[in-house]
């Protein structure tokens, strides 16, 4: 893999009155790595993944998503990155292809350019026939994988991902992974948030937050090896167990 | 202690539940295991008396669902998967609320929440709709439990928690069933199967298997490999296009294959994936829950 940040963070600080979200975090994120962003509930993960799409302003510290500068070029980011949220994904009362239109429009793609791209995801997709099918009307993996799809309309440099997975069934989970691995192997960076442990071990590597800060920054099978155990799981319960007892002194 | 026999429930044209029959004993920790869309919320929507049945029957201690669903209520503490208390309440005030809708106080079942409850009561003053992820779902089941219920129905309490609130979760519901409750849960979360006495699997409004997590692991009917490599794109890809290969699935660090007749040259593999990947590791392994799911969703 090229050694080309694609994220760049130094020392970002975050405060909300005198709650510290964010607390002096520093890290790279390199181009088409599957980057995972792993923390408890609570820990700061969501504010910055806020910050690096330009939807929320830090407080201090430098910062470059695809070379530009979140505290000045906050609007041209948001034209280079993709970003597909648990919660909010696509209109449910739009067609597959009216949503396409719309988000491509968004993004700014030529009606020429869009049109290609649709045939070309509707193909890969296999769902050219539910082309004019409402979401609504979609099984929710179907929904799911589209969205991801949608997110990478306009072939961003990077695409987050906020809990794609939350509460997919097993089989529809690993065809989405696999669209991501394809996407990196195209070379989209691939930011992605999860509560399921066994997808950490899917990434290049992880970060794991506690409290504002990036307390584990490596490879899966680096981490596993530091901490002496079998599996991501364990990792987490691990820094979770060694975090809470240093609170407690 | 729960009897359900075909229960069935359609909204317009979509089939929540299709003829889910089951039972659990008392003191049972049983798990309904499957993901969105399932029928999860609507069976604990049935068995909670918020909603009837289209036809089937279902009794909890005896109570009917649907003919005794007031004294049914009394016994039952039931916490949704959408966070249903009073966001304009305190913490103490929302327990408060619950216990005297019962009949009950705080004061005399307080032994039964003491240790889930501890955990907020520094935060008793807070309203519930400023609480943390975690503390919300300890208040909710605080509150599930302050008129010192039979029967628990929980649904997916887990979702969108980290890993350590879930493991703390489960310690919490060990405990609870050390009570003598019984505890039905149920959850998206595969790996949360093993801590269940029994689980249901359950798909598209249907159960796929019910037994105890052991026993349904013991009927997996295929040989499993594991294949590990670095480069996790190109290794599924290949895998796929290797003739004897039956399934493959990306699991953690590894991925997991079945071949058609339950034979594989590993050597041969190896050599056939080696002109793309650089180091291959197979090894024989046992199947865990999410094996068996993706095994049955296929066989269905």
């Amino acid at each position: 893999m090229q050694q080309i940040p694609v994220i760049l963070v130094r020392h970002l600080v975050k405060k909300f009155g005198t709650f510290v979200a964010n607390d002096d975090l520093t890290f790279d994120v390199f181009k088409g790595e599957v980057f995972g962003f792993l923390g408890a509930n609570g820990a700061g993960k969501t504010t910055a993944m806020r910050i690096l799409c330009g939807l929320s302003r830090p407080t201090s510290g430098e910062l470059r998503v695809d070379g530009l500068d979140v505290h000045k070029q906050a609007e041209a980011i948001k034209k280079r990155i993709g970003y597909m949220s648990q919660k909010f994904s696509l209109y449910k009362d739009l067609t597959v292809y009216e949503n396409m239109r719309l988000f491509g429009g968004i993004y700014g793609l030529s009606l020429h350019d869009l049109k290609s791209r649709i045939d070309q995801l509707l193909g890969q997709l296999d769902l050219r026939k539910q082309r004019d099918t409402l979401i609504a009307d979609l099984p929710l993996g179907w929904q799911q994988k589209l969205a991801f799809s949608v997110a990478i309309l306009h072939h961003p440099s990077i695409v987050f991902l906020d809990e794609p997975t939350a509460g997919v069934d097993p089989f529809t989970r690993r065809q989405f992974w696999e669209l991501i691995y394809k996407a990196a192997y195209e070379g989209i960076t691939v930011f992605v948030t999860t509560h399921y442990m066994d997808e950490a071990e899917y990434c290049d590597r992880v970060s794991i937050m506690s409290e504002g800060k990036i307390v584990a920054l490596d490879k899966p099978a680096a981490l596993k090896k530091h901490y002496g155990v079998g599996s991501m799981n364990e990792v987490f319960l691990r820094i979770a167990r060694s975090e809470e007892e240093a609170d407690s002194r | 202690m729960i009897q359900a026999e075909h229960l069935c429930k359609n909204f317009a044209s979509v089939t929540a539940l299709a003829d889910i029959s089951f039972s659990v004993s008392e003191g049972e920790l049983f798990g309904f295991i499957g993901p969105d869309g399932a029928g999860k919320t609507t069976l604990f929507r049935l068995l909670a008396t918020l909603m009837r049945p289209d036809s089937g029957a279902a009794t909890l201690s005896g109570y009917d669902v649907v003919k005794d669903y007031k004294q049914l209520r009394l016994i039952t503490g039931y916490m949704p998967g959408r966070f249903s208390l009073y966001h304009d309440l305190t913490v103490e005030e929302n327990l408060r609320f619950h216990a005297a809708v019962f009949g009950a106080t705080v004061e005399e079942n307080y032994e039964l929440i003491k240790d889930i409850y501890s955990h907020i009561e520094p935060f008793k003053k807070r309203l519930a709709g400023r609480l943390s992820g975690g503390m919300k779902q300890k208040l909710a089941l605080s509150c599930a439990l302050i008129h010192a219920p039979t029967v628990l129905l929980l649904d997916e309490p887990t979702t969108g928690v980290d890993a350590v609130s879930r493991m703390e979760f489960w310690q919490m519901l060990k405990n609870l069933q050390s009570h003598g409750i019984t505890i039905l849960v149920s959850t998206p979360y595969m790996d949360e199967a093993g801590l269940c006495d029994r689980v249901a699997l359950l798909q598209d409004g249907q159960i796929l298997s019910i037994d105890s997590p052991a026993r349904i692991v013991a009927r997996f009917d295929k040989k499993l490999w594991a294949v590990q490599s670095d480069d996790k794109h190109m290794l599924i890809e290949r895998l796929r296009s290797y003739r004897p290969i039956e399934s493959v699935f990306a699991f953690g660090d590894s991925v997991h294959i079945t071949t058609v007749n339950d034979e594989l040259d590993e050597t041969e593999l190896v050599h056939f994936l080696t002109a793309q990947t650089e180091e291959i590791h197979i090894t024989t392994i046992k199947p865990n829950i999410e094996d068996c799911f993706l095994r049955l969703m296929r066989k269905n």
